[in-house]
């Protein structure tokens, strides 16, 4: 991707940028959801996630991105046997996308001309071990998202279709944006998101100037101000490798446990995903702040990113769901 | 120099910066119905930009983006692309921009935010509700309405004179002046200072300056921020009390002042950006409040598409332009009869196909129903009915998710019925919209449902299939010309309802007065509608009702 605005540039949002460092610290929280009105950065800093994640290690022509020889899927060709540092994939999924392109199909060159059944991989392959970015997710049309659905839970893609039988590894981090005054999405998908943000544009006139300041800085001469901003970037950079090699040893006590399931019993979340991602989040939380145990101000900070999209809805409620969670916050952290 | 003349000359110079620097500007929305105007505006454009790629609404992605090359590659043996309308370079014409559908509006800005297809003249051709959808708006720098124009306020001319080689600088003040002035213009969105400093910068650039001067910041915020205002600052000496509601006098200030009265940048500047700002301002402006916040049109109007939905398995068919060739399936027919094919054939060619196995794409799409609720917001209707009214509205777009359904809402009372909520999916903009449900004054009952049947009527011929719920107590004493008579009030029910019923829409008829009234069901009678009576009618029990109504 050629000049993308850096990461670390973006003036304030900071629950979204923590929100994808955490995904990059662990992917399997699950994706993050960014809500919000018009001009306010979403789609900048999504876009700047690609050049701040540290590099991944893959063989060499790997259509999935395998970082071992023996993950390559038996179906690719012209594979090597060596590694190389590659960027973390981050694929754009767009509105208009047929499903072919998202799962694969049959390579209709080869057919065509050399009456060959082979598999053309497609962005699902593509996203293996990286991002997979959706602008506008609640305008996809429904049978794409069905199927990313069904494949972000399974971790695989499976093709079957046109005579082929094929699957492959398909991990990867949903992030998508949307503004809500264009269409809902279905709680289905919401939940299937690990954290959700929203975001306005912001309010303090200092914060403003600065955006046009940076943004302007920036169109008048792209390389000069990423150069810039190198090694702002490389600190956020580093302390996610850090935080990544922390994230096992950081403890979880029994009451931070207990707090996580009452959090989401008193706010009658579906499913046990919300603990989960709860606990995984502050977990990473602590890491990338150098803790050694998950404590009350992690889960207090991550609630409302990884609960509130998970409530169910009562079109009654005029409050909205993030003052919810924060009352059921302030009562059982105290 | 007439108003009109002014505009134009705006016009003028928008395309001349657009010109200048397209990375920074993006476009222009001109909001202009076929005529003289748009002829004339249409050969500045082209004087300016030469040849344009023309884009329309209903364009598929392999138009947009290019695709496999169905007869080229089966004539050549070898896949051949074709490419995208997107991928040229120069300057792009979206026409009747006010019919793209979201999704397309949504590609468009993903070329946008890229870089790829600027300058990009948006020409809107909406009357009433009609508008370009607002992402597409919100990203180019200019809006324009010539609908008011004459054909005498135009001319043909070029700004001229020798513009620089390189965009200006602009120093931080700058950069606080435009924010302030946005802020105080009520515009959230931080793409309007960051378009109006382009602009700036541009003007500067064509008067040779090296800088961006006091002039320029004028010109700025003259041309991005009148059509994004969203209220009228308040003057810092303002001590006139605001007007009365009624009051369209462009001249006096309304809205809050939001605590910007101290640090307001500039007053020329805001006297520059207020005296561009539409003649009815104020009115839209209080429309917009009791109707929308925002111009969103929801999911509701998207359309019905051959080329969209579920897939279903292909069949044999012909290429007539508007169905795509479903390519592995029209081999699969193929292939059985190559050998044979061969033998016959003097052309050597890898693959012989013949018209007959050509097989067809075929999609499914549900129709979507559209829930149109009119609802009785008179003072007998009481106000308590109101909100439970709105309470099922938004209990069953809770359930849409599901059943598909889009809901529309037609508030009426006194001598009008409006459209208070446009079909939509989207939970946000209803609870938006219904919270500022205005309650009390006469019933027009007839006026009520006829606004329904209209809707109606306009969602059937978008493909979709409409619903429509009256919810009042039957105590009509508003005739359709809006005059005070019960009896004819009650006769112009009977007659609408009869349109109602031959015009085939389906619809149903709550009763949620205190007791049932006998000349409601005869009314529901003529409509061919449903009628129950719900006395104590609550949310629950009218979206139960609706629901069941719904499965048949």
């Amino acid at each position: 991707m050629p000049n993308n605005f850096p990461f670390s540039a973006i003036v304030g949002q900071d629950q979204m940028k923590q929100a994808m460092i955490l995904t990059a610290i662990d992917p399997t929280i699950g994706g993050v959801l960014v809500f919000g009105d018009r001009g306010t950065g979403k789609s900048t800093a999504v876009r700047a996630l690609a050049a701040l994640l540290p590099e991944i290690s893959v063989i060499d022509g790997c259509p999935v991105n395998s970082e071992f020889s023996r993950e390559v899927p038996d179906w690719a060709q012209n594979v090597s046997k060596t590694s190389v540092m590659r960027q973390t994939p981050v694929v754009d999924l767009p509105l208009g996308v047929s499903e072919d392109r998202v799962t694969g199909a049959l390579d209709i060159e080869r057919a065509l001309t050399k009456g060959e059944k082979a598999f053309q991989p497609g962005l699902l392959a593509r996203a293996n071990r990286g991002y997979l970015y959706i602008d506008e997710v609640n305008l996809l049309e429904d049978h794409i998202v069905d199927l990313l659905l069904d494949v972000a839970q399974s971790g695989e893609n499976l093709v079957e279709r046109e005579g082929l039988s094929i699957r492959h590894a398909a991990k990867f981090v949903l992030v998508g944006s949307g503004n809500p005054e264009e269409g809902e999405l279905r709680p289905q998908l919401l939940d299937r998101f690990g954290l959700s943000v929203e975001v306005s544009s912001p309010a303090d006139i200092e914060q403003r100037v600065s955006v046009i300041e940076r943004r302007d800085a920036f169109e008048r001469n792209p390389k000069k101000f990423i150069q810039k901003w190198a090694p702002e970037e490389a600190k956020v950079r580093n302390a996610i490798l850090a935080a990544r090699a922390a994230l096992k040893s950081i403890k979880s006590p029994k009451k931070i446990l207990r707090d996580c399931a009452e959090l989401c019993v008193n706010l009658g979340a579906d499913g046990l995903r919300g603990e989960l991602t709860l606990l995984r989040a502050s977990r990473a939380l602590a890491a990338y702040e150098g803790k050694p145990t998950v404590e009350n101000t992690h889960l207090r900070s991550i609630a409302p990113l990884a609960l509130s999209h998970r409530l169910r809805r009562d079109p009654l409620d005029e409050a909205g769901s993030g003052a919810r969670v924060e009352r059921a916050v302030s009562e059982i952290l105290g | 120099m007439t108003r009109g003349e002014h505009i134009w000359t705006q016009v003028q110079l928008a395309l001349h910066l657009l010109a200048l620097d397209p990375q920074g500007l993006k476009g222009a929305v001109f909001r202009v119905r076929a005529g003289p105007v748009r002829d004339r505006l249409l050969s500045m454009i082209r004087m300016i930009a030469g040849p344009t790629t023309r884009l329309h609404p209903n364009m598929t992605d392999e138009q947009f983006y290019g695709g496999v090359d169905v007869v080229a590659t089966i004539a050549n043996g070898r896949l051949s692309m074709t490419t995208g309308l997107l991928q040229r370079s120069g300057w792009f014409e979206l026409t009747m921009a006010e019919r793209v559908p979201l999704q397309t509006a949504a590609r468009l800005c993903q070329a946008m935010d890229q870089g790829t297809i600027s300058p990009f003249i948006a020409l809107d051709e909406g009357v009433d509700g009609e508008a370009v959808p607002q992402s597409l708006r919100e990203r180019l720098a200019f809006y324009f309405d010539l609908s008011d124009l004459h054909h005498s306020d135009t001319d043909l001319q070029i700004p001229e004179g020798a513009a620089g080689t390189e965009l200006a600088s602009a120093s931080v003040k700058d950069m606080r002046t435009l924010s302030l002035l946005a802020e105080s213009f009520g515009i959230s969105s931080m793409r309007a200072p960051l378009l109006a400093l382009n602009v700036a910068k541009a003007n500067a650039m064509a008067n040779t300056r090296a800088s961006v001067e006091a002039e320029d910041l004028e010109i700025g915020a003259e041309l991005v921020f009148p059509s994004r205002a969203t209220q009228i600052p308040q003057a810092s000496d303002g001590d006139d009390p605001p007007p009365p509601p009624q009051n369209d006098n462009a001249d006096e200030d309304e809205g809050d002042p939001s605590g910007t009265g101290l640090d307001l940048p500039n007053e020329i500047l805001i006297d520059a950006v207020k005296a561009l700002l539409p003649e009815d301002f104020l009115e839209t402006l209080k429309l917009q409040k009791s109707r929308a916040k925002t111009a969103g049109i929801g999911f509701g109007t998207q359309t019905k598409s051959k080329t969209r939905g579920r897939p279903k398995p292909p069949r044999k068919g012909k290429l007539d332009g508007q169905n795509r060739i479903d390519v592995v399936a029209t081999l699969r027919a193929a292939a059985p009869f190559q050998t044979i094919r061969r033998a016959h054939s003097k052309t050597v060619r890898p693959v012989l196909i013949y018209p007959d196995d050509i097989h067809v794409k075929r999609y499914e799409t549900r129709s979507e129903r559209v829930v149109i609720f009119a609802v009785d917001a008179s003072g007998s209707a009481a106000l308590a009915r109101l909100s439970e009214a709105k309470g099922a509205v938004e209990l069953l777009l809770a359930q849409a998710y599901a059943r598909r359904d889009h809901v529309a809402l037609i508030g009426f009372r006194n001598s009008q019925a409006d459209l208070l909520l446009p079909p939509t999916r989207s939970l946000v903009q209803t609870k938006r919209r219904l919270a500022e449900l205005p309650g009390g004054g006469g019933t027009p009952l007839a006026m009520g449902i006829k606004a329904a049947g209209d809707l109606a009527q306009k969602c059937a011929s978008q493909g979709k299939t409409p619903l429509v719920v009256v919810l009042t107590d039957g105590r009509a004493n508003i005739t359709l010309e809006g005059t005070p008579d019960r009896t004819k009030a009650m006769e112009n029910a009977h007659h609408i309802g009869r349109w109602i019923a031959s015009s085939g829409v389906r619809s149903v008829m709550l009763d949620v007065g205190n007791r049932p009234n006998q000349a409601l069901e005869h009314v529901a009678r003529d409509m061919q509608a449903s009628y129950f009576a719900l006395p104590r009618a609550n949310a629950q029990s009218i979206s139960k009702t609706i629901g069941a109504e719904l499965e048949i």
